[in-house]
Formats: structure tokens, C-alpha cells, sequence
């Protein structure tokens, strides 16, 4: 009871985090102090506001270029979200067609489909976006399809197992006496029944597409160096941690709790979308 | 005239892990006339709802044919199929994972209509939908206005009245009841038998129907057919075959049943 109630309070706070990270995203240039990419070196490596030599011109201080951090913070969650939730989106869509394709048709097709996945499951996925990655060449959208390639694998074997367990209820077997055919049978009711598990491994897939892309870009591999992410911001920072540790470490926790929220949120999700929920 | 539905020597095997063979359905030849009801009946695991598929042609059988109003269900193309699924309905045995516990009672039951009749699809057509989805729930005697419930909020012999109006939209010829009251209290048995049997009367339906109990059997089948490891051992009129047995199995699955006293009195000294 009680455990619940934390868990929900939790959970609130995480949405609270993710509505803040989506205001920022959309309204990043009313919300940001200053342009995130202009330089200003004579107040280069400024600390924040709260410590000695700050001002509340850079409330997170700035970079080495003299680039106001809070404003870059801001920006970068707009390529953060964008290349979560995109990488969400298309292996979500691709790994739900594998998965209802593959269970629901089986044979041939179900042993290619669940082949190729097992092969794909071998490599470390970041190992393999850094190979595609380099293979397409970097850029934003670029780093959308890799971290959507590479994700598709759970969507596609959550939906595989609960479809093979769906399709042998007497709804789908009605359906199928009667004629319907079976891409209205996965559309009408297939597809419903395996949203919640999706949406749970999509949250997952959101925060880990988010780190991946702050790992590519950390590699300079990700997005274009003049895109602010806060992964490219932590490969800066890191070069002066000794010295002007708020660089990175700004992003840093933008990032941490970006991911915890969506982790959080994920978690609440699979709770609401138990499936005992769903039985009968 | 040529019967309602031919099987001719249907065979099924399923091949288990390891390759081992299971033959659930072993040369069957069977016809089922129009307006007649006949009953499958057989102990667990001899191939009944197996039968049911292949006539239904959800399973390909791995020998024999099935016709339906004289046509080979193998050689149809895909849409002269789904033409002649109108034709055929289903009622399945467990009214709890019959409907989709997500979908409307509307669309559930509508949902063979949607699939035959384009005059049924689209929001214009909604109207019609509803007007003709609440025919079909009065028929089978519930409220015209409970479409718009959940399946959960039915009980289990209302859900199986939704499920035959369901099966009754597109207006079949024959209907595949595979047990479709055994889930059922004994009262809210008697009930959805007597339903069927006035719907059977009202449009000319034929019945396949696949039972254990031989109580109901009798009750409801012009013809029994008895199976057993996948083959018919004897088949005839429901009277001959459970009042006169010849198959020693048939006196076997008599004598296993526990039967009412009433049964027994009219069923005369076949054993007990
Ligand atoms: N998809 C399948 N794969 C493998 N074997 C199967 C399959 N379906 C049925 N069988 C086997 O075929 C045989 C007949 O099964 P079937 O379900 O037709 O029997 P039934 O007479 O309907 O039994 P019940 O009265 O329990 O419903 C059984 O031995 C069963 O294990
Ligand atoms: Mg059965």
C-alpha cells in the first residue's frame, strides 16, 4: 500500500521532469537566457551564479568558448528528445511489424525474422551504431535511424511472444472463420493488445537511444559539432573537469535525470499496463 | 440434391518436436445435409475440434477434400473464400476468450457484417450498423441496447448469446458449435440450447455440433457421428446410435456417462 504510494509519488515527480524536459524542447528559445552558440571569450569558464566569480548573467557559467551553459543545457534537450523519441518511434513501428508478422504467420518468415534478430542481439548495440554510424556518416537523422535499427529486436520479440499466445484465443480464430483477413486481424486485435508491453519497452528504448546519442556524439560521431547536445557538451567538459567541473557535469545531470524520469515513468507504465489488468 | 457439406477421406497430422506424428484426423467421410443437426461426439483428444477446422478450412488438411455446396474449399482462390465464410459460422466453446475485451459489444458482433458487406462500413453506415447489430442481440433475446457494453460486464451464457448473434449476422447456412454449453451452468444450458433451437427453426440452420454431454446430444442432433483417435467409428440417426450402439467404443462413452434419471427411462436397458 505504502510502497505503492511512494512508487506513485515517484512517479509523478518523474512526469513532472518529463513535462519541464518537453517545454524546454519546444520552447527552448523563449526559455533560453542567450543564444546557446554564442561565444564570448572574455567570460570564458565562468563557474555558476552560487559560486565565487559567477554572476547571474550565466546561472550554470559557461564553456570554454564562453558559451552560456543553461542556455545550451535548454537547447540540448530539443536533440536529445528528438533522437529519443524518434529511435523509439521507428523501431517501435519496425519491431512491431516483425513481431506481429512473425508470430502471427509463423513459418519461414518467423525463423528469418527471429534469425536475423538473434544475429543482431550477438553485437553490443552501441558497438554496432558505432559501426553503421560510421559507415552513413554522422548527422542528426542519421543517428534517429541507427538508434532505431539497433532497438528494434525487443520491440519485435515482446510482440512475437505475446502474439503467439493472442492468436490462438477464439476471438482471432472467429475472425479468421469468418474471413477476416489478417492484416485486419493484427490491425484490430493484435495491435491493441500488445501496446502496453510496447509502450513499457518504448521508455526503456527512449532513455538508452538518449545516452547512446550523448555516446556518439561524445565519440564526435553523433550530430554536427555546431548542434548543441548534451553529449557533445560532456565531451567538451570533460577536457576541463579538473579545473571547471560544471561544464560537464551540467549536462551531465540533465542527462542522468532525463533518463531516470523516462525510466520511472516506464516503470509506472508496466504497473498500470499489468496484465492481469487484461485477463478475461 | 447434393448435401450441404462433403468431407471426403480428411486426414490430419500434426507433427509434434522430434517429428513424432500425431494423426488427429484419420480418413474421415462424412456429409452433413441441409437443415440437419449432427453431432460430433468422442472422447478427449479424438480429433473433434480438429475435424471442425479442416471443415472450416482454418486447418489444411494433410489428405482428403471438403465441399461446401458442392465446391472444394482447396481449389477457391482467396476471395471466393472469403465469400464462402459467410456461409459458415462458428460458436467456440469458451465464452470468456470468444471476444476481444477491448472491442464493443457493437463491433464484435458486427464484426462478420463489416467483413461481407461494404454496405456496413465507414461512419455513414453506423446507424445501419447499430440498428441491424440490435436485431440481432433481440433475436437471440437480449436488450437491443446493451451494444454499447464491455464483454466483462456479461455473464458466461450471455456472452455466448452475443456470440451466436455474432455468428447468425451474416445469415450462414451452417453453423460450427463446438461445445458451445459446456462452459455453462445446467440451467443457462437449457437455455441457450432451446435458443438455438428456435434460431435453427427460424432461418434453416444446419448445425455441426460438437459435444461430451450425450444428454444434449440427444436432445439436439438428427445424427451423431462418433469419434475416436481421429476416425468415425459409427455414424446414424442420434436414436439408432445411442439407443442401439454397435461399436463397442459408443456403448463404452454411453456407459461413462452419468445419466438423469429421465434419460434412463426413456433410453430403455442399454447398460448402466
Ligand atoms: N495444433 C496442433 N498441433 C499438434 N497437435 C494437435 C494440434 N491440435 C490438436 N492436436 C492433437 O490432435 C488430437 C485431437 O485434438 P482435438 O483438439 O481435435 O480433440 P478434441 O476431440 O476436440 O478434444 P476435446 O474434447 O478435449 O476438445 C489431440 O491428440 C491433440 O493433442
Ligand atoms: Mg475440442
Amino acid at each position: 500500500m505504502t510502497r505503492t504510494l511512494i512508487r506513485n509519488r515517484l512517479a509523478l515527480v518523474a512526469l513532472g521532469v518529463l513535462a519541464l524536459l518537453l517545454v524546454a524542447a519546444a520552447f527552448s528559445p523563449l526559455l533560453a537566457p542567450d543564444d546557446p552558440a554564442k561565444q564570448d571569450l572574455l567570460a570564458r569558464l565562468k563557474p555558476p551564479a552560487w559560486s565565487d566569480g559567477g554572476s547571474l548573467a550565466h546561472p550554470l557559467g559557461t564553456d570554454q568558448l564562453g558559451r552560456d551553459l543553461l542556455s545550451r543545457v535548454i537547447y540540448g534537450s530539443r536533440v536529445s528528445l528528438l533522437v529519443g523519441i524518434g529511435a523509439a518511434l521507428l523501431a517501435g513501428v519496425v519491431g512491431a511489424a516483425a513481431g506481429l508478422f512473425a508470430g502471427f504467420r509463423g513459418g519461414w518468415l518467423d525463423r528469418v525474422l527471429m534469425r536475423f534478430a538473434d544475429i543482431q542481439l550477438a553485437f553490443p548495440s552501441l558497438l554496432l551504431a558505432l559501426a553503421i554510424v560510421g559507415f552513413l556518416g554522422s548527422g542528426l537523422w542519421n543517428v534517429v535511424l541507427v538508434l532505431g535499427f539497433t532497438g528494434w529486436v525487443s520491440y519485435a520479440r515482446v510482440v512475437r511472444s505475446e502474439v503467439l499466445s493472442l492468436r490462438t484465443r477464439d476471438y482471432v480464430t472467429q475472425a479468421r472463420a469468418t474471413g477476416v483477413t489478417d492484416l485486419t486481424i493484427m490491425r484490430r486485435h493484435l495491435l491493441p493488445n500488445v501496446l502496453p508491453p510496447l509502450a513499457t519497452i518504448a521508455t526503456l528504448h527512449i532513455a538508452a537511444a538518449i545516452v547512446a546519442e550523448a555516446s556518439l556524439s561524445y565519440l564526435g560521431l553523433g550530430v554536427p559539432k555546431e548542434t548543441v547536445t548534451w553529449g557533445s557538451m560532456l565531451a567538451d567538459g570533460q577536457l576541463y573537469l579538473g579545473t571547471s567541473w560544471w561544464v560537464a557535469v551540467f549536462p551531465g545531470l540533465a542527462l542522468m535525470f532525463t533518463s531516470l524520469a523516462i525510466n520511472i515513468t516506464g516503470d509506472a507504465l508496466r504497473d498500470v499496463a499489468d496484465p492481469k489488468a487484461y485477463r478475461r | 440434391m447434393t448435401p450441404l457439406l462433403e468431407l471426403d477421406g480428411l486426414t490430419k497430422e500434426f507433427r509434434g518436436p522430434g517429428g513424432a506424428r500425431t494423426t488427429a484426423v484419420d480418413e474421415v467421410t462424412l456429409t452433413v445435409e441441409d437443415g440437419e443437426t449432427l453431432a460430433l461426439v468422442g472422447e478427449s483428444g479424438s480429433g473433434k475440434t480438429t475435424l471442425t477446422r479442416l471443415l472450416l478450412k482454418l486447418l489444411e488438411p494433410t489428405a482428403g477434400t471438403v465441399r461446401f455446396e458442392g465446391r472444394d474449399l482447396a481449389g477457391l482462390s482467396a476471395a471466393e473464400l472469403r465469400g464462402i465464410r459467410a456461409g459458415m459460422q462458428v460458436v467456440l466453446q469458451d465464452p470468456y476468450s470468444s471476444m476481444n475485451p477491448r472491442m464493443r459489444i457493437t463491433d464484435i458482433v458486427a464484426e462478420p457484417l463489416v467483413t461481407h458487406d461494404a454496405g456496413y462500413r465507414g461512419r455513414a453506415a453506423r446507424p445501419r450498423l447499430r440498428e441491424r447489430v440490435g436485431e440481432l442481440l433481440t433475436s437471440v433475446g437480449l436488450a437491443a441496447g446493451v451494444q454499447d457494453r464491455y464483454p466483462h460486464e456479461f455473464s458466461g451464457g450471455q456472452r455466448q448469446r452475443i456470440s451466436i448473434a455474432r455468428a447468425l449476422a451474416p445469415a450462414p447456412r451452417v453453423v460450427v458449435l463446438d461445445e458451445p454449453t459446456s462452459a455453462l451452468d445446467v440451467s443457462v444450458q437449457a437455455q441457450v440450447l432451446d435458443l438455438l433451437a428456435e434460431l435453427q427453426q427460424r432461418h434453416g440452420l444446419t448445425y455441426v455440433f460438437v459435444s461430451h454431454n450425450l444428454a444434449v446430444v440427444r436432445q439436439v442432433a438428427d445424427r451423431v457421428a462418433v469419434m475416436r483417435r481421429g476416425a468415425i467409428v459409427e455414424c446414424g440417426a442420434t436414436a439408432d446410435v445411442l439407443g442401439a450402439p454397435e461399436h463397442p467404443y459408443t456403448r463404452e462413452l454411453l456407459a461413462a456417462v452419468p445419466r438423469p434419471d429421465a434419460y434412463r427411462a426413456r433410453a430403455g436397458a442399454t447398460g448402466a
